[in-house]
């Protein structure tokens, strides 16, 4: 069975800015695949041009099977798609916006009236089916978003941003719906650019700039970027920062209320570091090595991308 | 001070970058300057004339002759009877209709009084007043010439009264002259317009603004059944206002409703069609509804100075004709008082019909060229 995404020099040109620049990768059945990246990095453009409703000025890509460009209304069949707008009516109820996606999306009238109480049951939105949905909280707001870009049982999910603005505790009840939903067969694709989300996913491409610099489980990319993270407490933080982050084997010196986190390259001990560094003048506090996470291998990357860039 | 002259900036830097509402800020009042000078004019001249001479003689060729020499009538064919006449002007073909009685000649150069029939539209009494008073000023005009050529002649003044040529209006269709009966069918077609243009510009911009236009065109739905569902409903909002136009229109202002009503419900699809594309076409420039509004406002502007609702098309200068005969409103306008006023039936409609639909078929053509079912 072919992978339900699969993308080869993918590039989109907005005039003479280049949104994407030849994108590869491959998108496997069953997995959640996070597109990671800044704002206007392009994953946006990047999934648009997947769903069939922008077309790509290089490259080719596949979307279960169908061509976007040439056959985007058979891709449009096959996919939900949900945005960070989430694209609801604010001015219809939670059933009736339900009932609307259901027969946009060509559901008999036989299927929506079965679908749609048994979706609103599984949602927990049977008791506020009549609430007007424009009077929802932002969790619910999404979630019903959610709902709706799946009434049709796709076998493909794209989701951009889907927790913008959404709280942490819906945000953690939505992955956990995200993961129910892949672990039926749907094939999940999410951009995002909340580094915590990111490790949420089976897989992760980091985008920047419109360019793909790495693709691989979060594991495996954290690892390539050959970075130690340590957490060092320190009385005068911003003394301390300016210290830091002129040696060359920093890569990256950032605040956290009292402490900062140091990530360094080269497998130098940043515990060692700091002490050596900081000793005579801010003073160093408890250090303590940590596990590096998505964050600090996004940074790392991106930093890596800029001295390449100035090297150019 | 300093606080409001910030505020004030800010509402500068934006209006300059808002090109449409810049645009709209200096358009709107040079156009409606244009619009304004051109379409009022209540001195009606150019109006489209027939003959029914049943005299032919010099005297009678001669006065319809002084009649197009005046520049007030255009002579655009003779006809053989009265049933004719009302062919022409249901067509809207003639608005005016000279007839001759047959010994007119011979009875002015007898001396004795003759008549002359001017049968006029009164579907709008602003041509009325025009092409009478026109008229009855030439009829006096000829008979003094008469009476002098005569005195010359027998050196004698005239016995008999001095207007040897006497002109007897008739007013078809609107007898009273009412104002109302003109107006109110006129109004089902600009509030139609109103409604119809603005509503269906306005209701694919607000999808588009609050984002939800870009989760429809990522469902597989097909551009022709996203638009024709939208503008369904906004057919019957139109045909229920023009039903409530008219109810009101024949029970309060007692407008006679003397065609079919059944063919009028018929025939505005053309027009309704027409509309909906003039709106479709906006929703695909207008990115906000606020520009979508502006865009109707402005399109509305022309169509009520321009179309014949309240001056008459042939009044205005040849320009102002031309840009007012590609807008439907002109002739549905034609269409909704040729059936309501006069009884028009089908074949006289179809010069109309045909404008509507050509309009309609190159406005949809320009539409779905323009809206694509991408987001670029």
């Amino acid at each position: 069975m072919e992978d339900p995404v699969v993308a080869e020099g993918l590039s989109r040109n907005f005039g003479k800015l280049v949104a994407v620049s030849d994108v590869s990768f491959r998108v496997h059945r069953g997995e959640i695949f996070g597109l990671l990246g800044p704002n206007g990095a392009g994953k946006s453009t990047t999934l648009r041009m997947l769903c069939g409703i922008l077309d790509p000025s290089g490259g080719r890509a596949t979307v279960v099977g169908f061509d976007v460009a040439t056959e985007s209304e058979q891709v449009k069949q096959n996919i939900g798609y949900m945005t960070q707008r989430f694209s609801l009516y604010e001015d219809l109820t939670i059933e009736e916006n339900l009932r609307f996606y259901a027969g946009i999306y060509g559901l008999s009238r036989a299927e929506r009236s079965t679908r749609v109480p048994e979706e609103l049951e599984r949602a927990g939105l049977s008791e506020r089916r009549n609430q007007i949905s424009g009077t929802l909280s932002g969790g619910w707001k999404q979630r019903l978003a959610l709902v709706c870009a799946t009434i049709h049982q796709p076998p493909l999910l794209f989701l951009d941003e889907p927790t913008a603005g959404v709280d942490p505790v819906s945000r953690r009840e939505f992955w956990a719906h995200i993961h129910r939903i892949a672990a039926a067969g749907t094939t999940v694709m999410v951009t995002t650019h909340y580094m915590d989300e990111a490790e949420r996913c089976h897989r992760l491409a980091f985008i920047f700039r419109g360019t793909l610099l790495d693709i691989g489980t979060p594991a495996e990319v954290i690892a390539r970027r050959e970075i130690r993270v340590g957490l060092v407490s320190t009385s005068d933080v911003a003394a301390a920062m300016d210290l830091l982050v002129s040696h060359p084997a920093v890569d990256e010196v950032a605040p956290f209320g009292d402490r900062l986190r140091l990530a360094t390259l080269g497998g130098i001990d940043p515990v060692l570091l700091a002490q050596d560094l900081l000793g005579d003048g801010p003073g160093v506090g408890d250090c303590r090595e940590i596990v590096p996470n998505v964050e600090d291998a996004f940074v790392a990357m991106v930093h890596s991308e800029a001295r390449n860039g100035g090297a150019q | 001070m300093n606080r409001m002259l910030s505020i004030a900036w800010k509402e500068m830097i934006q209006a300059r970058r808002d090109r449409l509402t810049m645009g709209m800020m200096f358009g709107i009042p040079i156009i409606q300057l244009l619009l304004f000078g051109y379409a009022i004019n209540t001195d009606v001249r150019n109006i489209a004339t027939v003959v029914y001479d049943q005299d032919h003689s010099e005297e009678s060729r001669g006065f319809v002759r002084r009649m197009e020499a005046t520049g007030f009538y255009d002579l655009v064919g003779h006809v053989d009877s009265y049933e004719q006449i009302g062919i022409a002007m249901r067509s809207r073909q003639a608005m005016v209709a000279l007839v001759v009685p047959p010994r007119f000649g011979a009875e002015v150069e007898a001396g004795r009084p003759a008549r002359l029939q001017l049968v006029v539209d009164g579907s709008d009494p602003q041509v009325v007043a025009s092409a009478t008073n026109t008229a009855v000023s030439l009829a006096a005009a000829r008979s003094s010439e008469l009476s002098v050529a005569r005195l010359q002649r027998l050196g004698q003044p005239a016995a008999a009264p001095s207007q040897v040529i006497v002109v007897e209006p008739a007013t078809w269709y609107n007898q009273d002259l009412r104002t109302a009966v003109f107006i109110v069918p006129g109004l089902v077609g600009v509030i139609l317009t109103m409604t119809l243009v603005m509503f269906t510009a306005m209701a694919i911009a607000r999808e588009r603004e609050r984002g939800t236009l870009e989760q429809l065109i990522v469902s597989p739905i097909r551009s022709v059944e996203l638009t024709v569902g939208k503008i369904l409903p906004y057919i019957a909002v139109g045909y229920l206002q023009m039903s409530l136009i008219l109810g009101v229109g024949s029970l309060v202002f007692k407008v006679p409703i003397v065609g079919s009503l059944g063919l009028l419900y018929l025939l505005s699809v053309f027009f309704i069609a027409a509309s909906l594309a003039v709106g479709l076409l906006f929703s695909t420039i207008a990115k906000t509804q606020q520009q979508a509004m502006q865009m109707s406002f402005f399109f509305l502007l022309p169509n009520i100075l321009l179309s014949g609702f309240m001056f008459p098309w042939e009044a205005m200068p040849t320009p102002a004709q031309w840009l007012a005969t590609i807008l439907p409103l002109t002739h549905y306008l034609r269409v909704v008082r040729g059936i309501v006023l006069k009884g028009a039936s089908f074949a006289e409609l179809s010069t109309e019909l045909i404008w509507l639909a050509g309009i309609t078929l190159v406005l949809i053509i320009v539409a779905s060229m323009r809206f694509q079912k991408k987001l670029d």
